[in-house]
């Protein structure tokens, strides 16, 4: 297994070491309101084990995905609200 | 849309210690058993993020039985549906997949329950558990001020391990009364190994204030979490924090459950002896059948695993062991009883479903869950009404009468991914 492994968030590239989630890279990476509420308040994660949908972002073109869920790989392509 | 189809005499939904001793044991007496999770590791949430590297020794123990046994484990799928008699759908990032099952254990754990509180939503504010949850995948806390808040055992299980990590834990706020404290002490002798786990907890935690009566009224801040406000005792104060890390015991994960019609009581899978449910040839072990901690988990775990696999003596050699956590799980729900004061905390403005943002004000005119869902959408967002379902429950004495497939939100392609178009893979 690689050691780190290098995606974009928002359009920005960042590195993180293999093995961790989208969200502990949103997070490490200083995001720490991951969407916005319907009604357009800010909002971070609140159960951290893929119940919640509070962290959900789009990767890979692909919304709705549960960030605290999802393992980075290379060329991943993440972007929050 | 690829759909891959597994079967399997005995399939186990869950690879948390319930669901892997479970499966070990299945296997372990002959049957070909097949593991599903939808985290990305094995391990469940109290061993998450130790499968490449366990921090307990229990956890170590498990992993290597089960790494020796012909088990097959796939993490990262979600079951989201029952398509056919004794046939399940799931999905993962790409794939669909069907398990075809002759016997089918449910392991599917607990969720943190959640009480909505004016600034609960802020960023920032999180469950104990998730917090730790987040650690455990490698979310730096080093240096943060964590205020710990809610009830039950978990919270000084968090503290300890933020602190571990470099956290600077300010204060743990448990809602539970010093009586209650003291009788569920009194009463560890009997329980040797838990008495020796609380000890060394309160060890590490040494020079941080434990306080009971003790809860959240607000947290606060403009954006982002600044500060906390607790009511301790007969006075409130404030605290400033970078993190509010609270939750209030846990609730069992019973939607996959509910979907296959077993029955279920006051929020519990309802099991017999060799825990299988209403249900023929479906078993549950572990918190789906009432909240009862790793101990319990394991050996309902084990019990349904041999009960499933057509072994009700082994079975039953574990049944002293069963009652005693049972005994040592109703002693720490006892506990860790809701106050009522609790349910005073929102207030009209508090958001309680924060998926549609249904404040608590607009659910008081309802009588129902259904009517309150219907008239404002609380419940109907993503999490389909998981977090805020338990929260309601207690505010207002409502109950989920039924849950709809599919369990979790799912992929059109998913759900129409049928044999003809994708490949028939049959294990």
């Amino acid at each position: 297994m690689r050691e780190v492994v290098t995606l974009t968030i928002n359009h920005t590239r960042v590195e993180v070491p293999a093995g961790t989630t989208v969200l502990v890279a949103l997070l490490a990476n200083g995001i720490m309101a991951v969407r916005r509420s319907v009604s357009g308040e800010p909002r971070g994660p609140l159960c951290g084990i893929g119940v919640c949908f509070e962290c959900r972002v789009t990767i890979n073109d692909r919304p709705h995905c549960q960030s605290c869920q999802v393992l980075c790989e290379d060329g991943m392509d993440v972007r929050t609200e | 849309m690829r759909l891959q189809r597994f079967a399997t005499e005995v399939l186990v939904i869950g690879a948390g210690p319930a669901g892997l001793a479970a499966g070990y044991t299945a296997v372990r007496s002959g049957r070909h058993a097949i593991l599903v999770d939808e985290n990305p590791a094995p391990g469940g949430q109290i061993w998450r993020g130790e499968w490449t590297t366990p921090r307990s020794s229990e956890a170590a123990l498990w992993f290597d039985k089960v790494r020796r046994a012909p088990l097959t484990i796939l993490t990262g799928i979600r079951v989201i549906a029952e398509v056919a008699e004794r046939t399940l759908l799931g999905e993962d990032q790409q794939t669909a997949y069907e398990f075809r099952y002759k016997t089918l254990i449910l392991a599917t754990g607990a969720r943190e329950r959640f009480l909505p509180f004016p600034g609960w939503t802020l960023p920032n504010v999180m469950g104990a558990g998730g917090l730790q949850a987040l650690v455990k995948m490698g979310f730096p806390i080093r240096g943060k001020r964590v205020v710990v808040a809610g009830t039950g055992p978990l919270l000084l299980a968090v503290a300890a391990y933020l602190r571990a990590h470099g956290a600077r834990v300010l204060m743990i706020a448990e809602q539970a009364p010093l009586s209650r404290l003291l009788w569920l002490g009194r009463g560890l002798w009997r329980f040797p190994t838990k008495a020796w786990q609380a000890l060394i907890l309160r060890g590490r935690l040494f020079d941080v204030p434990y306080r009971s009566s003790c809860w959240p009224l607000s947290a606060n801040g403009d954006g982002r979490l600044q500060s906390v406000t607790l009511q301790c005792g007969s006075r409130t104060r404030e605290i400033p924090c970078d993190y509010l890390a609270c939750g209030f015991h846990l609730v069992p994960n019973v939607e996959l459950a509910l979907l296959l019609r077993c029955e279920v009581r006051e929020g519990c899978v309802r099991v017999n002896e060799f825990q299988e449910t209403s249900r023929a040839n479906i078993f549950c072990a572990g918190e789906p059948t009432g909240i009862g901690g790793v101990d319990l988990a394991l050996v309902e775990g084990q019990i349904a695993g041999y009960a499933a696999a057509g072994r009700p003596e082994a079975a039953r050699a574990l049944f002293p062991q069963r009652d005693r956590w049972r005994r040592f799980a109703s002693r720490l729900n006892r506990t860790f009883a809701l106050r009522p004061e609790l349910k005073k905390l929102p207030d009209a403005q508090t958001i309680v479903c924060r998926c549609e943002d249904v404040p608590r004000g607009r659910l008081e005119e309802y009588r129902s869950w259904r009517e309150a869902k219907l008239h404002t959408r609380c419940g109907m967002g993503p999490c389909q009404g998981r977090i805020c379902g338990p929260a309601v429950e207690f505010l207002f004495g409502w109950t989920m009468e039924s849950i709809r497939p599919p369990i979790f939100p799912a992929r059109v392609e998913s759900l129409i991914a049928s044999p003809e178009q994708g490949e028939s893979v049959w294990r």
